[in-house]
């Protein structure tokens, strides 16, 4: 589902860019939003329910800073095209694995690695490297200089509004 | 450390497993958690402050999904720039209102020449290079080698789940470098 599929209100789309950060953590949070779209903090619920379970909005909460809480690595595989799906499937397999995306370049299948430990992180992926053969490019964040304000939507004209 | 301190980094722990798939859709979404964690709701208010305040949160809010919205293209860009000059193109990058992310990472000579990533959406290809064009014209006094990784099939995507996670609170506010050698794979 996806802006094409979705008919979004404006009050949808208020929804989805003006409250990326900054829930106020009071204990009616979807009040406050409620308030300043000038509906029910039912209606707001009821939004946030709709956009979650078409996919719009993966959740309502956190994002926590890389390697603070546990830590975490960018990994990469070079695969052969016609093994990607078979090779994801088993890198999928670890809980540690949050991401994984198939990406155009020699190095084809980009994964993110979260754990508890540093030597749980290794492990994954010294098991990784065994169980699929394939050497693995470790390439963990040295230093980040990405300010996360949330993401400016733009809103393409097409969209019913 | 006193139990006290010792108590509600435990508490920490315990709501980043609460909290990290997301609140539930409910009017008051910190007194459920808090009932499941069997502490009062202040205590759970309390404790994301304190997330928040030392920079273990960086952002609590409504999470967007990129592709769903109609951002049916993006890329991770990845630069190839000199060591000297990393942090202050790494800066400018990382303002750019379409950058997503902005991460200085190791260089793995001979095969992975690039220390500067980026990730950048756009409703397709074309939007995605424009912006990249734009990202190059911030420094317009120098040329580095560059590659744009347009990405494929998502075969997962969630939050990252830190269940069983203990909290590292001498963590460094801005971690330089990392616990995972560069040579963890040689």
């Amino acid at each position: 589902m996806n802006q094409e599929t979705i008919k979004l209100s404006k009050t949808e789309q208020r929804l989805l860019n003006d409250f990326q950060r900054d829930l106020p953590l009071d204990p009616r949070p979807f009040n406050h939003i409620a308030e300043q779209l000038g509906v029910t903090e039912s209606e707001v619920i009821e939004m946030l329910r709709r956009l979650k379970a078409g996919g719009l909005v993966s959740r309502v909460g956190p994002v926590f800073t890389a390697n603070r809480v546990g830590v975490s690595t960018l990994a990469a595989v070079a695969v052969e095209p016609s093994e990607i799906v078979e090779i994801a499937g088993m890198i999928n397999r670890y809980p540690e694995v949050n991401h994984n995306y198939e990406r155009e370049h020699k190095f084809n299948l980009w994964f993110v690695v979260t754990a508890s430990t540093t030597s749980q992180l290794r492990q994954v992926i010294e098991d990784i490297e065994l169980k699929t053969g394939i050497e693995v490019l470790v390439l963990p964040m040295l230093n980040d200089f990405y300010i996360d304000l949330g993401f400016p939507i733009e809103w393409r004209d097409q969209v019913e509004h | 450390m006193n139990t006290e301190k010792l108590s509600s980094q435990q508490l920490q722990t315990l709501l980043i497993g609460e909290v990290e798939a997301g609140l539930p859709l409910v009017p008051k979404p910190y007194a459920e958690i808090a009932n499941r964690l069997g502490v009062t709701e202040s205590q759970v208010i309390d404790a994301l402050e304190e997330l928040k305040a030392d920079g273990c949160i960086k952002r609590f809010g409504v999470i967007v999904r990129h592709r769903e919205l109609g951002y049916l293209a993006n890329a991770m860009v990845v630069w190839d720039v000199p060591d000297q000059s990393v942090n202050k193109i790494g800066e400018l990058f990382g303002h750019a209102p379409f950058v997503t992310l902005c991460y200085r990472r190791p260089r793995r000579m001979p095969n992975w020449p690039y220390n500067l990533f980026t990730m950048i959406h756009g409703f397709d290809r074309n939007h995605v290079l424009e912006q990249v064009g734009r990202l190059r014209d911030l420094v317009p006094e120098s040329e580095f080698p560059s590659a744009t990784l347009f990405s494929g099939r998502r075969f997962k995507q969630r939050g990252a789940r830190y269940s069983s996670t203990f909290l590292n609170p001498e963590a460094p506010k801005t971690r330089i470098s990392s616990d995972i050698k560069p040579n963890l794979i040689t």
